[in-house]
This record gives C-alpha cells, structure tokens and sequence, in this order.
C-alpha cells in the first residue's frame, strides 16, 4: 500500500534546508562512532552546566544532580540493554531485572565485607557483565525456540525465582539484608576510591560505559547479525529458509540483553555500595519495559533519551512535584465537589500506575514510541492497513508469523 | 478431554464422569500416602502423628488447588480463543479478592465467621452473585477497550498492554487500599470440622472443593452443550471459519472474557474466606502459578487447565508440608521449565508445532 | 548420479495423509518439474525437502548424505544436555563434602554452570559434528530449514515471503547469510576482515540483483516493488546462498506472458550458467512443458506419473486427475496447445498445492 499523491514543489530554501539535514544524515550515517562521541560529549558538556543554573538549581544541587544523571545512566544502559532484546530481535523478556540481579551480586561478592573478597573495578565490570550473559544463555537455549508468549512467560518466571533464590540462600547472600558495605570502585590504584561526596566520578565512569556501549550497539544494528535479527522479527520462516539459525540468533540477542543488564548491575552495586533482592523486584523490569517502548522499540538513542526522561521524571520530578507546585503558586481549585490540591497530591505514589497507563495509551496509539525508527512503525503499522479477512497473512513485527497456516503450516 | 479446540461433548458423560473421578480419588490417596510417608523424614512428626497431618494437608492441597484451577481456566479460555496470555488475568482474581470483601465486610457488614447457616449461605451466595458479574464485565471491559483495538496487531502488542493493564490493576488496588494486608471477614467457620482418622478436616475446605467443582463442571457443560458454548468452540479452532458460519467474533471472545472473568471472582471470594487477607501483589504470585497450571495441563484445554491447577496446588502443598515454603515458587518454575522443554502441549494440549 | 533421492516419503496431518509413499529423485544440473491439481500435496513435498515438516515415513539424501528423516529418539536430546553439568556437579560439589568450605561449593557450582552452558551452546548450534555424534548415538534429528540451506538448497515460496520493510539489497544480503563468515565480534570491533567482506557481500549482492533483471533497484523496499520484481527479488535472494538445488514453488503464478517468458529464461541461464538443479512447482503449463527435463506429476499425495513432458502430457491418468474422467470438456484454458490444462494463472494465496 503506497498510493500517496506527489508532493507540491518545495520552496529553494526548504530545498536547501532539506539538502543539508541530508548531508547531515549521510555523515553521520557513515562516521557513526564518531557522531555519537561528538553527541555524547555536548550532552556530558550540557550535564555538567546546567544543574548550576536554574531551573535545575531550584530543583537540588548540582552534586545532587551529577548523582542522579549517573543513576539515571544505569537505566539508559538497561533500556539500551532490553532494546537489543524487545526492539532488535524482537522477543519480549520480561525478567530483565535477574540480569541486573546476576551482575550486582556478582560484583557484591567481589568487593564486600562479607565475602572478604576486593577485586578490581574496570575487571569485574567485564566478569559481572559475562555472568550474567552466561545466565543469559542458560535461561535463552532452552526457552528461545518457544513461541513469543511463552518465551515470555518464561523470562517472567525466571525474573521472578531469581530474587527468590537471593532471598533463601541466606548463607551466601545474607537474605532480606543484603550485602552491604560494597567497596567502592578504585578503577586507577593509587588514586584512592570514589567517595560519596562526590557522585561526579560515578557520572564520568558511566558517561564513557554508556557511550562505549552506544557505538558498539549501533555497530551491531548495522551488521550481518543486525540484518539477521530483523528478518527474523519480519518473517522467521523466511529468515530459516535463508540459512539463519534462528535460535542461535535469538540466543546472542538475548544473551547480549543479559550481558548489558548485568554490566549495568555492576556499577549499580559498586553505587549504592548494598545489595538486596527487593532491589531486583518485577517493577524494575516494567519499569525498563515502560522505557523501552516510550522511547522506541528499535531505536537506541531513542530509548536512551527516553529511559534517561522517564528516570528523571520518576525520580526528580515526581518526588520534587509538590514542591514545583507550590513554588509556583498553583492555587487549590474545586472539580464539583471535589477539592482538589495538587500541592497535596502523592504523586509519587500513583507512578506505576502512571506507567501502566502511558504504557497502555502508547501500545494503542503509537506503538512505534516516542522516537520512532522508521523502519519499526511502518512494520508496527502495516497490521492495520489489512482487513479481517488478511488476518492470515499478516507476518509479526515482533515474533514469527502468528501461527496461520500459509503455505509453509507449522511454525517454528 | 475436552478443550477449546476439539471435539466435544464426548459420548456416555457419565461413565466417563466415573472413570475420571475414580482416577482422581486414586490419585488423592496415592497423594496423601506420600505426605504420610515424607512426613517422619523432614520433620520432627512420628509416623502415627503424620497420618492425620497428612490427612489434613491433602485437604488444603485441595483448595488451594481449586482456586489455581479456576484462575487457570480463565487463562486457558482465553488464550484457546485468541492466543493471548492475559498477564493481567491473576491482577483480576485480586480485585474479585477485593471486591468480595467490600460486599461482605463493607455492604453486609460483617467482620467474623457465622454460625447461622441460611445467613452464612445468602452472604455466600450474595457475594458470589455481587462479584461474579461485576468482575466478568471489568475482564469483558478491558478486553473491549485495550485488546480488541490490538486483535490484528503484530503478537508482542497484545501481551505488552496486558502487562500495562495488570500493572494498572495492581497499582489502582495499592491507590486505594494501599499496600499490606487488609483483612477479609472469614465469614465461614473456620472451627468446622469433620473427623477422619483422627484427622480433622475443614468443612470450609470441603465446601471450597465443591463449590469450585460445580463451577469447573457448570463450564464444561456449558460449553459442551449450548449453543454458546458450542461457539466458543468453533471460534477457538478457527476464527474465520467460525466467523463465515456467522459466529459473532467480537461476542464470543466477549463470552469468554466474562466467563473467565467470573470464575476468577469465585476463586476471590474463596482466597478471602480461606486465608483471610487480600492484597494488591495477590495477583502477581497467584497469576504466574495458575498460568503454570494452563500450560502444564495442555493451554487451550479446559479439563487440563482444572487438572492442572489441582497439580500445582498439590505440588506447593507437598513442599510447604515439608518446610520448604519458600521454595515453593522455585518448585513451580521447575515445573513449567520442564513442561515447556519436554512437552510445550501440556498433558492434554495438542502439538503446538514449535521445532527444537 | 543424484543430486537428492528421496524414498517412500510420507506425510500425516493427524488423520489426513498430505503425501503418501513417495519416491522421488533429482539428477544433477537437472530441471524437474512437480505439477498437480490443487491440493495433490506438492507443496508439502517441498516444505519436507526444505526442512519445514518432519516425515512421518521415508527418508531424504541429498549428496548421498542422509538429510532427512522421521525423528528417532528426540527425547534423549535434552537429557543428554543436562547430563554432563549434572557429572561435574556431582563429581565438584561431592568430593567437596569433606571440609566443605564455601568456596568449594561455589567453585563447583561455578563449573556446572559453565559445563552447562557449553554444552546447551553446543546443542542449539549443532555444528555438523555435533550431529554425527546424535547419530551415533542412535539420536535423529531431521534437518532444520536453516541447515538445508547450509547443506546447498535455497527455495522460494508461494506466497511471497520478502523481508516487505527492508530494501531489494538488504534482501539480497540476508540471503547470502550463511556465505559471510563475520561474526557479531567482528561487527562490534568493526575490524577490517569485516568491513573487506561487508563491502564485496554488497558488489555481489549487486550482480545477483542484475542476474535477476532488478539492476540499479538496490535501494527499493521490497514492498514497493511490484508484484513481478517482488518474485524475481526473492529469486535473486535464494541464490545468495549460492545453492546447488534451487526449489521454486509457483514462481510465476500471477504473472502476465512476458514476464513468463522472461522468468522462465532466467530458470533456464541458472542452469546453463551457475550449474543449478532446479525443482519447480508450476501451474503454467507453458513454463513446464517448456523448461522441464523431466515432470513429476502428484494427485491426493501419490505419484502417478513421471516422464518427459511429452510422455506426462499424454498420460491418460494425468488427463483425469485434471479433468475428471474422458471424454474431456473443451479445457478453458489461456495457454493454447496444452492437452493438459488445470488451473492457469494465479492461484489463490494460501492454498495448499
């Protein structure tokens, strides 16, 4: 279906807007890695200015501010993380936060008390990293070569089990008290580790792994195995008629998801200097879920800027809003009878069920997210170009052909 | 064994009735023999204190079991319908949990057990009557105004808002009952007891057994036997041809969302009379153990969806009975593990065609 | 000597028997045709040969090699997966016992879960050796698409199934899959062995778009292609593998006389000039008669005949399977001088053929 009419002329300064913004494109496009440092170093430059200046100023401090950014960071590592899984390959996890998990404890066993144990940083950040993607493939080879649905039942279970097992191995992971006292990152001996006054060497640490861990996605996306993964989320019969091992192809995505999450739970660990499993609970897997999808499947600095929104606005805003409100005046006013103070208003409290319903109104409305890559929202659209009666052939976006039985029968 | 998706109303009911009921009595007191026997070894019982321990865990293994396998039958009707698992089915029973409560504890006023049987019966009755519907048109709602839209979208859509939804039930649960216990009137006597070998067994556990029987067995004749049913059906094995015959899609899946809705309520309102707190998170554990249930017997099959939900519900008892509460959840993702490695179509399903 | 031999294949769908004893066999550098009327089980046929379906019976060689056959033993598969983690579990946490110290433990535990990793990596890839071994241990497991087209074999479908949102070269690319050895390392270091082959995958991907006849259309999305380029494409696709046995299932259905006649060239040139073999499904009686070395023709599952076109065409048998009994009505048909006249033109998508 691509009737459209021929556009009217452009005007010669729209053309040569047009022609630049192309340009623009194409050079990124092919200096990719150095597109994304130059991006990466304005955003950082701007990170560094602007909690000084107001309104940020008003809101905390600017040390306050270096801490969230770096907090924030570790979701936009996830979110990048689950993107490889949900927006690349195309398999929904719902039990991302093991991963996490995995790559927290690891390091906690690394670098605490309790384990009398004090490995390197940048080291374990690698280690913690490939235990958990080993966790990944260990929960993926068996799993992937189920249907959508019960791959992701699946990962549910396994994000569920995996706090549990945390929980009641109390020999080894103290239970319910966690494992705290996490010794924080001295990444260059001699230098001393970061302190918690000042949460600035946290945010650098994470600005170089975010940025590092960009240009490798995008590199990937740009790959045979990038090529691979989205045959497999357009037709997966087809993709297997092509040579793809599906399977094994899921798997390396699946398992890179896992590797990024538990990267991410590192240096989280190493942050919060505490472990504990009601850290690793479903709601952080929804919560990096809610992120993925907002920002745009498919999309990595998408789901970058919109995990790094989404934090700030539940961490910052969400807890700072009554007192914005207040600041700015906003007087109490009647709804009928109601009496309504937004002054007053828990907002905080009500945010998964914000989340819930943005995630639900974004599925209905523009499953392609807030930044779209084009090539997703014209495959998360086509489905309505088609009547009932087409139903049949419809090829999944996200997921093997829904079991019709076309000309080939049986799914794979 | 009927299903969604097969033949149904299979010939001499009855007789079949009997034999599967002999089966199952033979696999209770097998059940109960293993408790008798594990007992003595992982806990401190002897054998002749063991028996009436046993005894008595059979028993709650059987309601716990009844209120899986009536969560799982909603799971299963609606995935054998349109191929869907409603995450947020389980966040449904929660409310039903809920919801009964209001209407015994706030609309009847009561906070305790009642001895006087024709009130007991109308509070019963009452609260089934008030939740059941009630219930049935939230799940009949949320499927006309979130998963209807996405019938034709690409499979992760679906499943992903049913995520979003389970999170806004939960969350509108914590809103406005906040978080923690709350307290459910037990209305039924807990102190009811009948005698069995020295064992005392709880009438309320009986009668959880029964009433979640009838229910199991009034939706197997249902949809066996009306027209309906026999819809439903038809929809489940092909929804075009079904829709060629002059099915009409959209109130069949309807039908199945307020029947899976209903059920989900009775398995509230017994969770309140059994265990005497509800709380927002019900759902989330529950939900992920009754979809076991689906899936181990066969997804898609309603008889497996009802064996299923008793096997999950013996298998959390057994490993609560020997002291490993805690690992009861593990228990169940083993099981699901195994059931999806070795045999994706559950005990009853059909070959779901998915190649290693 | 032949390409692949297939012996007494059969296939149940429950109750229903889709192909039934089959044998069939494909000489080298061959073009062979299998016609039939709607429903004769031909593409099941194919879909078995591609590696989609599991026989219920029979077997399949392709290179002498036994490729395909009813499953035997499946079962054990998994368990063998586990068995060698549960070993060294067994074997590291048991001899720990004593003094059991907490490292030991989670030494052991360590081990178990890398022996288990390895073994599952192993188990999903199967490498070829891998899959000696299965069958040395009595273990069968039928070829899986992905490995019939590492075996030599490219196929197209009856329904179009392009990448619709990726563009005629990304297309191309994905087919030439299993020739590009860059692996996602090589991707993410982006090294120059990656780049050297990115870059000649894309001068080849070219030529296969110009062999085809889509020449200069490398940045089209495939969906915007129209319906006759949409087939050459997926063509052009299949040999990306660089296949030896090349299944085409009713490559001009829909198709007006010319592009026909210019498809059918093409099949022809991939045999004269890449040494392909070719097995065709067709409707065209034209394309068949025309093109064929040899037509296989399938009713209700079964074989009923197989010779030259010219000795199919007069097979009295082949006439009532596609007329019903004789004498016959005047045959509608577009394609004049046919005795055998079935259904022409496209077929309706979703069929089973």
């Amino acid at each position: 279906m691509t009737a459209s009419r021929p556009p009217s002329a452009p005007t010669p300064r729209q053309n040569s807007l047009r022609v630049l913004l192309n340009q623009l494109r194409d050079a990124s496009d092919s200096h990719r890695s150095l597109t994304i440092v130059v991006a990466m170093a304005i955003t950082t430059a701007l990170m560094y200015v602007l909690p000084g200046l107001p309104p940020l100023s008003i809101v905390q401090g600017s040390n306050i501010w270096y801490d969230s950014f770096a907090n924030a960071g570790v979701f936009v590592l996830l979110a990048m993380g689950l993107n490889v899984v949900i927006g690349m390959a195309g398999l929904l996890d719902l039990g991302y936060a093991a991963f996490f998990a995995i790559g927290a404890y690891a390091y906690a066993y690394s670098n605490s008390p309790f384990s009398h144990t004090d490995l390197p940083f940048i080291p374990m950040l690698f280690v913690g990293a490939a235990v958990a993607g080993i966790f990944g493939i260990l929960l993926g080879a068996p799993t992937l070569r189920l249907r959508g649905d019960y791959l992701a039942i699946m990962t549910l279970g396994f994000g569920e089990i995996v706090p549990i097992v945390f929980l009641n191995l109390d020999k080894f992971t103290q239970g319910t008290n966690g494992i705290g006292g996490i010794y924080r990152p001295e990444p260059l001996p001699g230098l001393g580790a970061f302190s918690p006054s000042s949460p600035f060497n946290y945010f650098i640490v994470m600005v170089v792994i975010v940025t590092i861990t960009m240009i490798l996605l995008y590199r990937l996306q740009d790959s045979r195995i990038g090529r691979a993964w989205n045959a497999i989320r357009e037709d997966e019969l087809a993709a297997a008629a092509n040579g793809i091992n599906t399977v094994t192809t899921k798997l390396l995505a699946f398992s890179l998801g896992a590797t990024t999450s538990g990267l991410a739970g590192v240096f989280n660990a190493s942050k919060l200097t505490i472990v504990s499993p009601d850290q690793f609970l479903f709601t952080v897997s929804f919560t990096v879920l809610a992120m993925v999808i907002l920002g745009g499947m498919g999309n990595i600095w998408g789901v970058a800027v919109g995990a790094f929104v989404v934090y700030n606005i539940q961490v910052v805003f969400l807890k700072s809003i009554n007192g914005i409100i207040e600041t700015l005046g906003i007087p109490a006013f009647d709804l009928g009878p109601v009496h309504v103070n937004l002054a007053k208003v828990p907002f905080s409290d009500y945010q998964y069920l914000l989340y819930g319903v943005a995630l639900v109104l974004m599925m209905l409305l523009r499953p392609e997210g807030l930044f779209p890559n084009q090539r997703r929202r014209q495959e998360l659209h086509i489905a309505e170009e088609f009547d009932e009666g087409e139903q049949g052939e419809i090829t999944g976006a996200m997921g093997a052909a829904p079991g019709a039985a076309g000309d080939a029968g049986g799914t794979l | 064994m009927t299903s969604l998706a097969s033949p149904a109303a299979p010939a001499r009911p009855i007789a079949r009735g009997l034999r599967f009921g002999g089966i199952a009595i033979a696999a209770i007191v097998l059940y109960t023999v293993a408790l008798w026997l594990a007992l003595p070894i992982f806990s401190p019982l002897t054998s002749a204190q063991a028996f009436p321990v046993a005894i008595q865990q059979t028993v709650n293994a059987l309601s716990i079991g009844a209120i899986y396998a009536l969560i799982a039958l909603g799971y299963t009707m609606v995935y054998g319908i349109i191929e869907l698992i409603n995450f947020a089915h389980g966040d449904v029973f929660m409310i039903g949990a809920f919801v009964s409560v209001i209407f015994i504890g706030g609309i009847m006023g009561q906070t305790g057990p009642v001895e006087n049987i024709p009130l007991l019966v109308v509070l019963i009755g009452g609260a089934l009557l008030f939740t059941m519907p009630i219930i049935g048109l939230l799940n009949v709602s949320i499927e006309r105004l979130v998963y209807r839209p996405l019938r034709n979208a690409p499979r992760l859509a679906p499943l992903i808002t049913a995520i979003g939804v389970s999170f806004i039930l939960q969350n509108v649960a914590l809103v406005v009952a906040g978080s923690g216990d709350r307290s459910a009137p037990q209305v039924f006597p807990l102190g009811w007891h009948l005698e069995l070998g020295g064992a005392s067994i709880s009438v309320l556990s009986i009668f959880i057994f029964v009433l979640a029987l009838t229910l199991m067995i009034g939706l197997q004749v249902f949809i066996s036997r009306t027209r309906l049913g026999r819809a439903m059906r038809a929809t489940a094995q092909d929804r075009e041809a079904a829709s060629l015959m002059g099915v009409d899609q959209n109130q069949t899946i309807a039908l199945t969302f307020l029947l899976g809705g209903m059920l989900a309520a009775a398995a509230g309102l017994i969770w309140g009379l059994r265990f005497g707190y509800v709380r927002q998170d019900l759902g989330f554990n529950s939900g992920l153990k009754a979809f076991t249930s689906a899936v181990l017997g066969g997804i898609g099959n309603i008889t497996g969806a009802a064996i299923g939900g008793f096997v999950i519900g013996f298998i959390e008892n057994f490993a609560s009975s020997l002291g490993f509460s805690r690992w009861s959840e593990f228990l169940v993702f083993m099981v699901l593990t195994l059931v999806l490695i070795f045999k994706p179509s559950g005990l009853f399903g059909h070959a779901t065609g998915d190649r290693a | 000597m032949s390409l692949l031999e297939a012996s007494r294949v059969t296939k149940r769908f429950g109750g229903l028997v889709a192909v039934n004893n089959v044998d069939f066999t494909i000489p080298e550098k061959s073009i062979v045709s299998l016609i039939g009327p709607n429903g004769a089980g031909k593409t099941t046929f194919f879909n078995i040969i591609a590696g989609i379906y599991d026989p219920t019976a029979g077997e399949i060689d392709f290179h002498g090699r036994r490729v395909i056959a009813r499953p035997k033993r499946a079962w054990l598969e998994p368990i063998l997966w586990v068995l060698p983690a549960l070993l060294v579990a067994i074997v590291t946490i048991g001899f720990g016992i004593e003094g059991r110290s907490d490292g030991s433990i989670i030494l052991g535990l360590a081990l178990t879960v890398l022996a288990l990793m390895v073994v599952l990596l192993i188990g999903v890839a199967r490498p070829p050796k891998y899959q000696r071994f299965l069958v040395r241990l009595g273990i069968f497991k039928s070829a899986r698409p992905n490995d019939m087209v590492v075996t030599g074999l490219g196929r197209t479908f009856q329904n179009i199934r392009l990448f619709q949102n990726m563009t005629a070269m990304e297309n191309v690319l994905v087919g030439m899959h299993t020739k590009l050895g860059s692996t996602w390392i090589d991707a993410i270091l982006s090294t120059p062995r990656d780049r050297r082959e990115e870059t000649a995958a894309r001068v080849k991907a070219r030529e296969l778009l110009a062999l085809v006849g889509l020449r200069g259309r490398d940045d089209q999305l495939a969906k915007n292609l129209p319906y006759g380029d949409q087939r050459r494409l997926e063509v052009a696709r299949a040999l990306g593998s660089e296949p030896v046995l090349l299944l085409l299932d009713e490559p001009t259905a829909g198709m007006n006389p010319r592009e026909t006649q210019q498809l059918t060239s093409l099949i022809s040139r991939l045999r004269s000039e890449l040494g392909l073999t070719i097995l065709l499904i067709e409707h065209d009686m034209r394309v068949v008669m025309g093109i064929s070395d040899r037509v296989t023709v399938l009713d209700h599952g079964e074989k009923i005949a197989e010779g030259t076109p010219d000795e199919v065409r007069r097979n009295p048998k082949v006439i009532e399977a596609y007329l019903g009994t004789p004498p016959a009505e005047a045959p509608e048909t577009e394609s004049p001088g046919t005795a055998v006249a079935g259904t022409t033109g496209p077929v309706v998508e979703g069929s089973e053929s």
